[in-house]
């Protein structure tokens, strides 16, 4: 702001805190609700303290020892699933973006064009689009239930290939001169050269496509049947099968903290990257 | 340490009919040990020409050769070569040492002789301390001098600066200037140095390929281009202020051809009490001297003066007389010294 009156730093701090309240106190009732007991969150009005139980709910969500008639799998499992799934998600996706890339930008072969923009193309086909014929695919092959079936079908990115050639066109031609007078031919290159200086921006994408993956659900719906090789926001959805009154709400919000736990921590990891890579300026 | 050999070098854009032609069939052989500088305005074709003895482009036509051995199909590593770009085309990510150690690393040197190449590179320029540094905590001229290091440590046949002296400030250029030819003095390795500034050309040269619209003008040393400059665009284009050339020149009073362009430079127009009449335009004060700018009739000239004479008013007339012993003349049509 130009002008600091008081007055419009008044609005401007309860509009601030509004908003922060409208996010973070539904979180909050989460939290709460994990402490205590199903019939105590049933009461009204629900209690806004923390309770005692707090241990214990995790456990029994954590290893499936409630009876509920929703689905009793261990979120443990669960996590572990889903942890799998976003890392190669995340991870396959970085590597054949940065490869692709590379092909693109720094090789001249037949249909080079037609290529990339058969890859821009997939940008209007995400998942939701391309849901039947991937199933009839996936299942013909016999990888239903397994960690392959569930991340190749997403395993590639459009999005990514294009930041990253964007990228590939800033670095200086000179640099790719002087690593051939250096004798380094192009994988060298692009080992030792071209992915450092990509640093940044595969943190960025990495958090990104991590969190894509973790949060995958239309696709683990379909190409998974069996109860330990759901991912966890799947979980939480069979564990409300039975109906609101029969739902263990407080292992239901246990299972909710835990399913944020690890995005949260990707994020706060990988932020001291980012920073650290906009602050070194280049030549 | 070898000679080069330019065999009538030809570059092509394209193929067939609409093939653009840059270089038209430059030749010269470069001594083992000499310091050739390529000049030439922006666009004359002399980086190109550069980068085609890198390898870094293609021979349309010709050939080249370092040490006898004709490199046209080799890579840019195989040529036993080693180039300082204009932008110091430094690995970012990389410290000081590792620059310069790159090339080794690939060439599977031992560690032990990788770094005593790199110690002494960084001794001879001066870059002991910086040794782990990142090239961006660096300056301008130190990061020249990483360059000029990494080329160093390969131990080349040839040197070859592509305007290394371009992106530094004018005293850093200056500074730089002489460190390369402490280098050269120090090493004696066959350079080949691209430069549009003639002041590099004259400083740096043992002799320099004078270039212009990809062709070579002149190949001599500094004081033959300077002296007996072999074409108009030559003689304009070495020394500052440059060469004056009349098209209506009093020709037959000084023993010249009829019709030929008349060439004297602007410190050899002595100002006397009589001769030709020229009528001041435009003075600039240098400080050591004086630029008169003037006009003959339809010519223009200039005339420098040192600051010990007494200065003529804006809009008088002076009198110059020429020095007949450096007077040059010049075909009109072909440009060529007569």
């Amino acid at each position: 702001m130009v002008e600091r009156s008081p007055k419009l730093d008044f609005l401007a701090h309860v509009i601030l805190i509004l908003g922060v309240v409208v996010i973070a106190f539904p979180l909050y009732v989460a939290i709460v609700a994990s402490t205590h007991t199903a019939a105590e969150i049933f009461q009204s009005p629900m209690p806004m303290l923390p309770g005692p139980h707090l241990v214990q709910n995790y456990r029994e969500a954590l290893l499936g020892t409630g009876n509920a008639m929703g689905s009793n799998a261990p979120v443990a499992r669960m996590m572990f699933v889903s942890l799998v799934m976003a890392l190669t998600i995340a991870i396959g996706k970085i590597v054949i973006s940065l490869l692709s890339a590379f092909a693109v930008v720094y090789f001249r072969f037949p249909f080079r064009m037609l290529c990339f923009w058969a890859i821009f193309v997939t940008l209007m086909l995400p998942v939701e689009v391309r849901v039947g014929p991937t199933y009839h695919v996936v299942a013909s092959l016999g990888l239903i239930n397994t960690f392959a079936g569930m991340t190749i079908p997403l395993i590639a990115s459009a999005t990514a290939t294009f930041l990253f050639r964007q990228f590939f066109l800033t670095v200086p031609e000179e640099l790719v001169e002087a690593a051939r007078m250096d004798g380094a031919g192009p994988m060298r290159f692009f080992w030792d050269i071209l992915v450092p200086l990509s640093s940044t921006s595969i943190a960025a994408l990495f958090v990104i496509q991590f969190i894509y993956g973790w949060t995958q659900y239309l696709w683990p719906l379909i190409a998974t049947t069996s109860d330990n090789m759901y991912p966890i926001v799947i979980g939480i959805r069979y564990m409300m099968a039975g109906g609101e009154s029969l739902t263990p709400w407080n292992l239901v919000m246990a299972t909710a903290m835990l399913a944020m736990i690890p995005p949260a921590l990707v994020v706060i990891l990988m932020q001291k990257w980012f920073v650290k890579g906009l602050v070194d300026t280049e030549k | 340490m070898a000679a080069i050999s330019l065999r009538n070098i030809i570059k092509r854009y394209g193929t067939g009919p609409k093939a653009n032609q840059v270089i038209h069939g430059v030749s010269a052989e470069v001594a083992d040990g000499e310091f050739v500088v390529i000049v030439g305005p922006s666009g004359c074709g002399k980086s190109t020409l550069l980068r085609m003895v890198a390898g870094l482009e293609e021979i349309s036509d010709g050939e080249i050769a370092i040490g006898g051995r004709v490199v046209n199909d080799l890579e840019p590593a195989e040529r036993d070569i080693a180039m300082v770009f204009q932008n110091y085309a430094l690995y970012p990510h990389m410290s000081v040492f590792d620059n310069m150690a790159y090339g080794l690393k690939i060439a599977r040197v031992p560690l032990p002789e990788i770094k005593q190449r790199v110690d002494k590179a960084a001794s001879i320029l001066e870059l002991g301390p910086y040794l782990q540094r990142k090239p961006r905590e660096m300056s301008g001229g130190q990061r020249q001098r990483v360059a000029m290091g990494r080329a160093i440590v390969r131990q080349p046949q040839v040197f070859l600066f592509d305007e290394p002296l371009s992106n530094l400030d004018a005293k850093l250029r200056v500074q730089t200037r002489l460190e390369i030819q402490k280098l050269h003095r120090e090493l004696g390795i066959t350079s080949l140095f691209v430069t549009h500034d003639q002041v590099e050309a004259m400083t740096l040269a043992q002799r320099m390929i004078v270039m212009n619209a990809g062709r070579m003008e002149q190949f001599g040393t500094p004081e033959e281009v300077y002296a007996r400059p072999a074409t108009t665009f030559v003689a304009s284009f070495m020394g500052a202020p440059p060469m004056n050339l009349l098209k209506n020149g009093p020709n037959a009073a000084l023993g010249g051809p009829s019709g030929a362009l008349l060439g004297i430079r602007p410190e050899h127009l002595e100002i006397t009490s009589d001769g030709w009449a020229l009528q001041v335009e435009t003075m600039e004060m240098l400080g050591a001297e004086r630029l008169l700018y003037c006009r003959m009739g339809a010519e223009e000239l200039i005339v420098r003066t040192h600051e010990g004479q007494a200065a003529p008013a804006v809009g008088s007339t002076i009198h110059v007389t020429p020095r007949v012993d450096r007077l040059h003349w010049f075909d009109t049509t072909t440009g060529h010294r007569l």
